[in-house]
């Protein structure tokens, strides 16, 4: 109910509640000793929901449950995230002040949206309050932000049916049914506009935050740690306190059945940026982990390739600019300039790299290996040779290895959890009997498995193929010297190979189809495959997507020559 | 843009099914269990649009594991099976029957029986009705198993003799078991089908209590009824019911003879065979030449001293009166190109001469007839004989050296 009374000491009337459900009056601070009876609170620690409510009130519900918007639950979500980051080494004000602040402007931009509403609703204000700091000793702090009410009665709004799964018997009746108190508005089309927020979208904000803070952590980085548990997103809602029941719609909201791609969530952290207005996000320099140079350093290393490749990738970044600051560093209002994905550029600067220094036609490379192997066996003063011939059969081999352990752990994911989900109260015992069949049943065969039991979540680790050096079986190459591939023209070391080829001649139009070149495994010389294959399980992408890169690298590279003509001919003299 | 190789809850679960199949297929039955057990999960979500669900899937994979898996025990096979009843209702009685089968196959054959009556007294609405197939097929195993106790109750008996009152409880129980297993099994033989074994039950007893119309008429039925598969077996059974009952030739050549058109090899080829030789009748004689050496077109039969017997008789008597060599030609005609390799070869006539002397002697008529005196396997054979000194391969020598010539009127 509505606190009319005029303050015993302004006589305003703009109350406010403390954190002991007292009002107190916001123009003078006075505190009363009214209390009002208060929506259990203490679950969103990040904020405080402070509710002047009119109309019909909802008290606790009998179940112990509690009133919740999809908003908190989002919030909550992001919030384990950022502390799992947090956890793995990301410095805490990404999580305090970047991912806060993004998504409390994302809550104003967005809500404030929240304007399709048939006349003669009554509007409940919602103000947000950040409470990092207490709440009593800032009372003037405005809240900035507004909530619009919901209607306040369920029934009265049409299910969309083709959202609830056949498990629901929602289309019984037409009342729409969730734990939260917006799930089915949520769920309508209209929101569209407003881009609404998603679980995958989650992930876009983490990775938004992570790069304005320039943390050493990639996009694929973040999205593998995800996928191997150590940041959660998968059942999330297990951690939600108990009295934030979640069913019906929202499980359509926060149950996820499949693992984010790429491009997906970093389209849309582009959206968002643009979406929040952002500025331009703090310059990409060349110390920075994301420089090109930089993170060329991590995937040689992990390649296993020779230190010495470092200072080719290095000629390549410079020479198409693609080290600049301005062309690295990402400004959301600019959308002639294509953005950059630090990751598979700096996977395609090595491919590059490696197509200039051995073609990777299927013959040069293989021939130039066996010059080094014959100098190796000759002359083992002065360090050994890269071999690419045994570069190749040590790589394939332990990609084949984790590859396989991959395939096998994506085939034995599990995506239900302890906590069940049901869409109603109707089928909640049927669900609680199909679950504790399904764990009666896990028990029995597991038992049959023989000794293996589940092994631990591996500890996160940036590296996913490491190289020892002391390995005395020289499995290692990032001591090997390039020299073999390698000649003295006027003063200038530059590669014996002459030749290079292009993976396409002419670029396809991103924005119609999606992609810079069509990559086809069977139109490519395998050694190119298997190096894209190599990248492509490091990052967890496709290869098409490095393909892609390679082609925009090429094209940056070869301009000029480009330019002139040479349509004919796909082999250039460099 | 579109993400198929997307992984989502879907794709995560083929490809676990796929590891699964892998592991079955390989017999690695640990691993099949492993990867099993992140497939259940499946359960909990929505599969009604596709053909085969996850319930059946694991019912199907889960058992073929507990069957071979060397950990794995009757008591926790069934514990399994309960769970998997539950689980399709669509499919309970499916669950249950091949639940009997597997209790059956180790013999636990009570349990089997309390599993058939309870899954008899199933009733699940319209359910009931849609299951009606399986449903018969409960009752008739359950009227296998009432016979089986019949038979049971029935060799006491026997035994024992009439003892009096001693076996008067038995002999009701028997007498109980057979209405039992009467009624199931003459509803499941009324369906079109394959009941071999439940025909010859119920026969079985019919038998016994004297009911040789009733028999007769089952066993004809199962046999002639055009709606029933064609089964070599029904005639069988029908032929030897016959001649059990010492039925006429006539009936016996005519039950036999469906069976030589559907089963060429059948066994009893030889005595059909026999008995057409015998008859009167030229027709049947005909056939019966036709009979053997279909048989004879068998791998099987190679060796077989029984049928070369026949076939031999047949041929010798045919040439010595002179009468219906056509026969002789037009069974000849479609054979002369693959028999001379397949039965008369010098490597055969070797080895059977080794191994079988009247198998050779037999054949050595057959092949000196139908291919002259000169044919490799009749001149090994005989050469040994008469070297050997066995009289009745002087006396063969002489019969083909007299008949030589009978061999170029067949091939011509």
């Amino acid at each position: 109910r509505d606190f009319n009374e005029r303050c015993a000491q302004c006589s305003e009337v703009n109350w406010g509640l403390t954190d002991g459900g007292r009002y107190y009056c916001r123009s003078c601070h006075n505190v009363t000793e009214r209390t009002r009876e208060v929506v259990n609170t203490d679950f969103i620690t990040n904020s405080r929901v402070q509710t002047i409510s009119k109309g019909l009130k909802k008290q606790e519900k009998t179940d112990g449950g509690c009133e919740w918007y999809i908003c908190e639950g989002f919030q909550l979500v992001l919030k384990k995230q950022a502390e799992a980051l947090q956890a793995l080494g990301v410095c805490p004000q990404m999580k305090d002040e970047i991912l806060c602040n993004f998504w409390r402007c994302y809550l104003q931009k967005s809500k404030q949206a929240y304007c399709k509403r048939p006349a003669g609703e009554t509007v409940k204000a919602l103000s947000v309050c950040e409470s990092s700091t207490d709440v009593d000793s800032e009372p003037e702090r405005p809240s900035f932000l507004h909530l619009l009410s919901l209607s306040e009665s369920e029934g009265d709004l049409q299910t969309d049916c083709s959202f609830a799964s056949s498990m629901s018997k929602v289309s019984e009746s037409t009342s729409v049914y969730s734990g939260s108190v917006d799930g089915s508005l949520y769920l309508m089309k209209n929101q569209k506009e407003k881009l609404r927020m998603t679980m995958p979208m989650t992930l876009s904000f983490c990775y938004m935050a992570l790069l304005w803070s320039r943390e050493p952590i990639t996009l694929s980085e973040l999205l593998r740690f995800v996928a191997e548990g150590h940041i959660p997103y998968l059942n999330v809602f297990q951690h939600f306190p108990e009295k934030m029941k979640l069913c019906g719609l929202d499980l359509k909201i926060f149950c996820v059945e499949s693992w984010p791609v790429y491009e997906e969530v970093h389209n849309k952290m582009l959206e968002l940026a643009a979406f929040l207005d952002l500025p331009r996000f703090p310059d990409i320099t060349d110390s920075c982990f994301l420089h090109p140079d930089m993170l060329c350093i991590k995937y040689l290393m992990e390649a296993n390739l020779p230190d010495e490749l470092h200072i080719w990738t290095c000629r390549v970044v410079k020479k198409i600019g693609i080290g600049e600051v301005d062309f690295l560093t990402l400004e959301p209002g600019n959308k002639s300039t294509r953005k950059v994905k630090y990751d598979i550029l700096a996977a395609a600067v090595i491919v590059v790299a490696l197509k200039l220094l051995f073609l990777l036609d299927d013959h040069y490379e293989w021939l130039l290996s066996d010059f080094a192997e014959e100098r190796n066996k000759n002359n083992k003063e002065g360090g050994l040779y890269f071999e690419f011939k045994k570069w190749y059969e040590v790589v394939k081999h332990s990609l084949d290895v984790e590859q396989k352990k991959l395939d096998e752990e994506r085939a034995k994911y599990l995506w239900r959890c302890e906590k069940p989900l049901f869409y109603s109260v109707k089928n909640k015992s049927k669900v609680l009997k199909r679950r504790q069949m399904v764990v009666n049943l896990q028990n029995q065969f597991g038992k049959l498995s023989g000794s293996v039991p589940r092994a631990e979540k591996p500890n996160p680790s940036s590296f996913q193929l490491s190289w020892s050096e002391e390995d005395t079986d020289g499995n290692c190459f990032h001591r090997h010297s390039l020299k073999g591939v390698l000649q003295e023209k006027r003063g200038l070391l530059t590669a014996m190979n002459p030749d290079y080829w292009l993976c396409t001649v002419k670029l396809c139009n991103e924005k119609l189809c999606g992609h810079l070149a069509h990559y086809r495994e069977v139109d490519f010389p395998q050694s190119y495959h298997f190096v894209l294959r190599l990248f492509s399980f490091l990052l967890r992408i496709q290869p098409s997507y490095i393909h892609d890169e390679v082609c925009m690298i090429e094209h940056k590279l070869f301009n000029k020559k480009l330019y002139k003509k040479l349509k004919y001919n796909t082999v250039l003299r460099k | 843009s579109s993400h198929e190789h997307k992984l989502n809850f879907k794709k995560s679960k083929e490809a676990c099914l796929s590891y699964i199949q892998d592991a079955m297929l390989q017999q690695q039955w640990k691993r099949a269990a492993e990867f099993l057990t992140f497939y259940i999960e499946s359960l909990e979500k929505d599969y009604s649009r596709e053909p085969i669900g996850p319930s059946e899937m694991i019912w199907r994979i889960g058992t073929e594991i507990l069957c071979h898996h060397s950990h794995s025990s009757m008591r926790e096979f069934n514990c399994f099976i309960e769970q998997m009843k539950t689980l399709g209702i669509k499919r309970y009685l499916k669950v249950c029957l091949e639940h009997v089968f597997h209790l059956l196959c180790n013999g636990q054959i009570d349990e089997a029986y309390q599993n058939l009556s309870l899954a008899e007294s199933w009733r699940f609405g319209e359910q009931t009705a849609i299951q009606d197939k399986e449903m018969k097929l409960i009752q008739a195993y359950k009227g296998l198993l009432d016979y089986y106790s019949w038979s049971k109750q029935k060799n006491i008996l026997l035994e024992h003799g009439p003892d009096g009152f001693a076996d008067l409880s038995v002999e009701q129980e028997m007498h109980s078991s057979f209405r039992k297993a009467a009624v199931n099994l003459k509803e499941i033989i009324k369906i079109p089908g394959v009941w071999d074994l439940f025909v010859k039950c119920y026969v079985d007893m019919l038998e016994f209590y004297g009911d040789h119309n009733e028999a007769r008429q089952v066993l004809n039925e199962y046999a002639y009824n055009s709606k029933f598969p064609a089964n070599p077996n029904a005639h069988v059974y029908l032929y030897e019911f016959l001649k059990r009952h010492g039925e006429s030739k006539k009936s016996l050549i005519s039950a036999l003879k469906i069976l030589h058109d559907i089963a060429p090899s059948h066994e009893l080829m030889i005595d059909f065979n026999t008995m057409l030789q015998k008859s009167k009748k030229r027709k049947k004689r005909r056939l019966g030449l036709e009979v053997i050496f279909a048989a004879l077109d068998y791998a099987g039969w190679k060796e077989n001293v029984k049928a070369w017997s026949c076939l031999a008789r047949q041929v010798k008597q045919i040439v010595i009166s002179d009468k219906h060599l056509d026969w002789i030609k037009q069974e000849w005609n479609c054979r002369k190109d693959w028999w001379p390799a397949f039965h008369f070869s010098r490597y055969l006539a070797k080895r059977n001469w080794q191994e079988n002397k009247s198998l050779s002697y037999q054949k050595a008529l057959v092949a000196g007839i139908l291919l002259g005196k000169d044919c490799k396997y009749f001149k090994y054979v005989s050469h040994q004989g008469c070297k050997a000194q066995v009289k009745r391969f002087r006396m063969l020598k002489k019969l083909v050296n007299r008949h030589n010539p009978i061999y170029l009127r067949i091939s011509s």
